[in-house]
């Protein structure tokens, strides 16, 4: 198949990943923009009011960067994971496998229904964090850039796990007992410079922490981590979910028989 | 050139089961071919190594000359697949399923949007299109496959038991539209457990049978191996017991009805001759089952594993 065909099939796959997190808008965009206005209420406002300012910044806006993060990080690899593993437990995922598009375009199309699902969510959490607090972006195009790659980040890792996925207990494995517990680690609710010196190294592992202070750099220009290596653990990451994503795909791993 | 071409085919899964053993098949372009086997026999494995949904372990395949393992692209754009089981995503709409079909073919979507109106009046599913799928009839949902399977023009169709569970009229309707196609020039591979089916259609038959192609020839040719073919006669007068119809080996089934083997080497005039000289009254006459059901009885030896024959009824 031409370049030029596998662009229709992409742009195929893409509108149609787009249409189904439209269509089920009451399970994909709402449910996560409720749960964050509770988390504003209840740690901005409530509990928040009592921690004063962290970093020079209200406790709200504070965490503001990183719960939009964690909503944009839930969501983009939520709706890849379940879209690829429903395809393949009700084997419609046969429609893209009998056709002739490459490895490449099955995993761009499912990263951008990923990414716009992850933009949708992620603003509307910045409509209701702005219900709470003022939110300044002191650097736009950094802002911008790190929400586009966390979003592709997690789709692609949405991606990974739908390919391997034998079960339902699989799709949740990972998003309950991985990326839930480094996102609440990840510095979204405090600076890493409140913590016992090895528990900052150890953190340093983690890395959502570098996507989190990297997006509060962005909007508040404040971060525990330097923003160069926090962009290169993001590009490297990048690129090191989609070769594995094309690995899987062409090798047909768990997908085919 | 043939359409399809296989060649010592052999597929053994990771839980050790050998599917194929060694298949050798051609499908000539043009041709309506039925495959045929019991459960199991390893069909489903050979369309889904054809169709890439499947590894194989070894040989080679090659559809119109493309080579399956150097040439997947071209493999896969000249093949339409209608799978055994339905495979749609039942939460789409019926257009959406077959305009993305085209889509992923890469079929820019007017011309996409112009040929799904094609399929979809052709398939009597146009009236449905606005409709999401779960909303569909079986049988509708079996048309939708084939359908899906239509959107980007291939020269190979390949059915998998594409009537299952679909009743005679709209199975009628299914068969005018495949001869349509194939004298349109598409190629078919049909697998069905309908062999009544199978030979109404086909042109061609292969039948399968424990990994291994065992007839692979034209079905005229096929159905000249039958040796004999057995007839259930319904008496106008009830029989308590069959005198001898000489040269025939015949049983009471009940007492208006008997069975009777006819070899190939006489005539069913004789048949009637033989009755009427033993005073019988013959109301009707039917084949016990489909002559190429009871052939590939024969030829499998596995009668348990056949679905019920439907006998066509004819009168003497």
């Amino acid at each position: 198949m031409s370049l030029r065909q596998q662009a229709v099939a992409l742009a195929t796959l893409s509108r149609k990943e787009y249409h189904r997190v439209v269509r089920i808008w009451l399970q994909t965009v709402l449910p996560p923009a409720i749960n964050m206005g509770l988390y504003f209420l209840i740690f901005g406002e409530l509990i928040g009011a009592r921690i004063g300012q962290m970093d020079g910044f209200d406790y709200r806006q504070y965490i503001a960067p990183g719960l939009i993060m964690m909503a944009v990080i839930t969501n983009s690899y939520g709706n890849v994971v379940s879209s690829f593993f429903s395809a393949k437990i009700h084997r419609h995922l046969e429609e893209m496998l009998v056709a002739p598009m490459s490895p490449a375009t099955i995993a761009l199309g499912h990263m951008v229904g990923g990414i716009v699902r992850g933009i949708l969510v992620g603003l509307m959490v910045v409509v209701v964090a702005r219900l709470f607090t003022p939110l300044p972006l002191t650097h736009p195009l950094i802002t911008a850039a790190v929400f586009l790659l966390c979003a592709a980040i997690f789709s692609l890792a949405g991606l990974i796990n739908g390919i391997l996925a034998q079960h339902f207990d699989d799709i949740s494995i990972i998003p309950s007992f991985v990326l839930q517990p480094l996102t609440y680690l990840g510095g979204v609710f405090y600076s890493i410079n409140l913590l016992p010196e090895l528990a900052q190294q150890l953190s340093k592992l983690n890395p959502i922490l570098y996507i989190v202070n990297a997006f509060r750099y962005g909007m508040l220009g404040v971060s525990d981590i330097d923003i160069g290596a926090a962009f290169a653990m993001m590009l490297a990451s990048l690129v090191l979910l989609f070769v594995v994503c094309l690995v899987l795909l062409e090798r047909g791993t768990r997908i085919r028989d | 050139m043939h359409a399809l071409s296989v060649r010592q085919l052999v597929k053994i899964y990771a839980n050790g089961v050998q599917a194929l053993a060694g298949i050798d098949l051609d499908v000539p372009r043009g041709d309506f071919c039925a495959l045929l086997g019991p459960n199991g026999a390893g069909k489903t494995s050979l369309i889904g190594i054809v169709t890439s949904l499947v590894r194989k372990t070894s040989g080679t395949v090659r559809v119109f000359g493309h080579d399956l393992d150097h040439e997947l692209n071209a493999v896969k754009s000249a093949i339409g697949v209608v799978p055994q089981e339905i495979n749609l995503n039942l939460w789409d709409k019926v257009s959406n399923i077959v305009v993305n079909q085209a889509g992923f073919y890469g079929v820019p979507p007017a011309r996409a949007r112009r040929r799904a109106e094609t399929c979809l009046r052709q398939l009597q599913l146009w009236d449905r299109r606005h409709d999401s799928a779960r909303t569909l009839s079986g049988g509708m949902k079996r048309r939708l496959m084939i359908a899906r399977a239509l959107m980007h023009e291939p020269e190979l169709l390949i059915l998998d038991e594409p009537t299952a569970g679909v009743d005679i009229e709209i199975r009628r309707s299914m068969w005018d539209f495949l001869r349509a196609i194939n004298a349109a020039g598409t190629t078919i591979i049909l697998t069905t457990h309908y062999l009544e089916e199978a030979e109404n259609l086909c042109r061609h038959v292969a039948i399968i049978d424990h990994g291994r192609v065992i007839v692979d020839d034209r079905m005229a040719a096929v159905l000249t191996r039958l040796q004999q073919e057995h007839f259930l006669l319904t008496l106008r007068e009830p029989l308590a017991i069959l005198p001898p119809l000489p040269g025939f080996e015949a049983r009471l089934v009940s007492d208006h009805e008997v069975e009777v083997a006819v070899p190939r080497s006489r005539q069913i005039n004789e048949l009637f001759a033989g009755l009427s000289a033993a005073g019988l009254q013959v109301a009707s006459l039917r084949n016990k089952t489909n002559r190429l059901e009871e052939l590939f009885v024969t030829l499998t030896e596995r009668k348990d594993k056949l679905p019920a024959s439907r006998p066509g009824e004819t009168r003497p």
